[in-house]
């Protein structure tokens, strides 16, 4: 088990009382909160005021890179040994289009999925406290802070509507 | 206004995630007969596959000039099983259709088992399997390269990257499921559910990824599954074949795949509901408005299966109008007619709301739409091969225990995992039920 960081957690089960907490917090300057749910909500995603995720720049580059080798590997090859079939030129792009129409939507998921996994694990969560509630019907918002702060994060969580909290030890 | 009120789930997020993961290690009698059936049906295709391997593919019931049959006719059907899947995991998923969530899981895991049983065809039809690798543009010692010009090696690619992306699909939609089930269980099933959920805890961050990455994958699935069946539909359209060679075959086959897809999705969630007693997530709602794809879908075969007909009388070209005239009254008159009865009018029972809303009618509807649906590619393929251009090689394909046999146990294949599959992951997607049910507020107390 990895060692904890420091902080504090507490469990929402109204997503309004969580969505008072994390305004809070952040208006106190914790604004390294995270934020576990079970699925996405667009309140808990306006209180975090996240922006758009850049993984729409991954898909983009897997888009263009599986076009662009579509059209060079079918013209390639084609040149690399000239084979005159239905007389048809040797780099045609119409039938070839079909090729690299195809690696476009390859490349693009694969790298969307790659995008989706190096900006999740680029904040890791396996240090910080989780409660297995979170995947079920609770919300729980973990406060990274030192020590002296717990009581004043506690206090917050509990006027929010927090129905427990607790801190590393 | 009882159409918008059912289509939210009633349950409580707590209830949602208890729900599917008690249908997860059960070994209930009804799911054990299923799955031996399975099982059983497999067997027979693998030992007739080690046949083929040993003695060839003479085995089969091919007869020149049908040098494409049961195998190729069985690959068609399977691809186009797997559409389904993706029109209702990732197009309705961008149209925001919220009766999906219900159902999607189920179906998307129906697509990749279809298209991995849909791979094995070409394979099996080629005759020298162990040389299926020829396929693939690889360097080797003659310094050739596959024929892009081939319809066949789009085919190659599309049905490639159909199956990797959908898989793809499934998985990532899966791993938010996975780790709300690594929450609920324990001892070893707890360890491989942690593994499989790859640190997944659902925090802001994942989440804010998670959810934009899905939403491309979505994107990026629908050209996709458009391009495939119409990619096959090209092995077809591009040959001078009458009865092949024509324009509306992409439209045409995508229709069709679509059609086949959502008779398979009945004839597979009817009977797992019961089993794994989920008749309270995927209720009639879901499956009337299944039916209501159905009838789009089949209107439109409807329509291309007329069209078809009109453009072979139009065309005054003799073999386009002989293909089409013994489709219906030659020696194969009963395959034409159990694709027209089974497709263009069984489809049209679902004007009917009382058929719709009727799960049994649903039920055995779908299989003729699977019946159905098989015939039309062994009609399209067999017929019109069987009778070209030149009347002097005409000849009629006699189907063998080799070909049953495969086709048997490709059904055997196909259920096998997704039995597994259903007992083993979600079959209802948990996390995308959780998002249509708004969470508890303490402002205005109770649940909405």
């Amino acid at each position: 088990m990895a060692k904890q960081i420091p902080g504090v957690l507490g469990s929402f089960v109204h997503v309004d009382a969580a969505t008072d907490a994390i305004k809070t917090l952040r208006t106190q300057g914790h604004t390294d909160l995270t934020v576990y749910n079970a699925a996405p909500n667009h309140e808990i995603e306006e209180a975090l005021e996240q922006k758009v995720s850049p993984v729409r720049l991954f898909t983009l580059a897997g888009g263009l890179i599986g076009c662009a080798a579509g059209f060079a590997m079918t013209i390639w090859m084609s040149l690399d040994w000239p084979t005159m079939v239905g007389g048809k030129p040797f780099g045609a792009i119409p039938p070839y289009t079909v090729l690299a129409f195809e690696l476009t939507i390859l490349f693009g998921a694969m790298f969307t999925v790659a995008g989706m996994l190096i900006l999740s694990f680029l904040k890791p969560t396996n240090k910080l406290m989780y409660d297995e509630k979170f995947s079920d019907d609770q919300i729980g918002i973990f406060v990274p802070c030192s020590s002296d702060r717990y009581s004043a994060v506690e206090e917050v969580m509990m006027q929010a509507g927090s129905v427990e909290v607790r801190h590393a030890s | 206004m009882t159409a918008i009120a059912q289509d939210r789930p009633t349950q409580t997020h707590a209830e949602v995630t208890r729900d599917v993961v008690a249908t997860l290690g059960t070994h209930g009698r009804g799911y054990t007969i299923m799955l031996g059936g399975a099982v059983a049906l497999f067997l027979v295709g693998l030992i007739t596959f080690v046949l083929l391997l040993k003695d060839g593919l003479g085995l089969a019931g091919y007869n020149s000039p049908v040098m494409w049959s049961v195998y190729i006719t069985t690959f068609v059907f399977w691809v186009g099983i797997g559409h389904a899947g993706t029109l209702i995991s990732a197009i309705l998923f961008l149209f925001r259709s919220p009766w999906r969530t219900a159902v999607y899981r189920a179906t998307e895991a129906m697509t990749v088992f279809a298209v991995m049983t849909a791979g094995l065809f070409p394979i099996i039809h080629i005759g020298r399997q162990w040389l299926f690798y020829w396929l693939l543009p690889y360097p080797n010692q003659r310094y050739l390269w596959v024929n892009f010009k081939s319809p066949l090696l789009w085919d190659v690619f599309a049905i490639g990257t159909y199956l990797t992306v959908s898989t793809t699909f499934l998985v990532v939609g899966l791993v938010p499921d996975i780790a709300a089930v690594r929450d609920h269980v324990s001892g070893w099933r707890k360890k491989i559910y942690s593994i499989c959920s790859i640190g997944w805890t659902g925090s802001d961050n994942q989440w804010r990824h998670y959810s934009r990455g899905y939403l491309y994958l979505a994107a990026l699935a629908t050209p996709l599954v458009l391009s495939v069946h119409s990619v096959v539909s090209w092995d077809f359209a591009m040959a001078l074949v009458p009865g092949w060679h024509g324009t509306i075959f992409a439209p045409y086959f995508v229709a069709g795949a679509i059609y086949s897809g959502v008779g398979m999705v009945f004839t597979l969630l009817i009977p797992l509901r019961k089993v794994l007693h989920l008749e309270h997530m995927i209720t009639v709602y879901h499956l009337e408005n299944l039916a209501k794809l159905t009838l789009f879908t089949g209107s439109i075969l409807f329509y291309a299966y007329a069209i078809e007909y009109f453009v072979a009388w139009y065309s005054g070209v003799p073999a386009e109008q002989t293909t089409f005239y013994l489709r219906a009254f030659g020696p194969m008159w009963w395959a034409g007619w159990t694709m027209i009865i089974c497709n263009a009018f069984v489809s049209q029972l679902f004007w009917f709301k009382k058929i719709r809303t009727n799960i049994t009618a649903l039920f055995i509807l779908s299989i003729f739409i699977n019946i159905g649906m098989w015939f039309e590619r062994f009609v399209i393929i067999v017929g019109s091969l069987g009778n070209d251009h030149i009347p002097f090689a005409w000849g009629q394909l006699n189907p063998n225990w080799a070909d049953w046999g495969i086709l048997a146990g490709s059904f055997g294949w196909f259920l096998m995992y997704f039995l597994l599959f259903a007992r083993t992951f979600p079959i209802v997607a948990i996390q995308e039920i959780k998002e249509m049910i708004p969470m508890p507020r303490k402002r205005t107390g109770g649940h909405r």
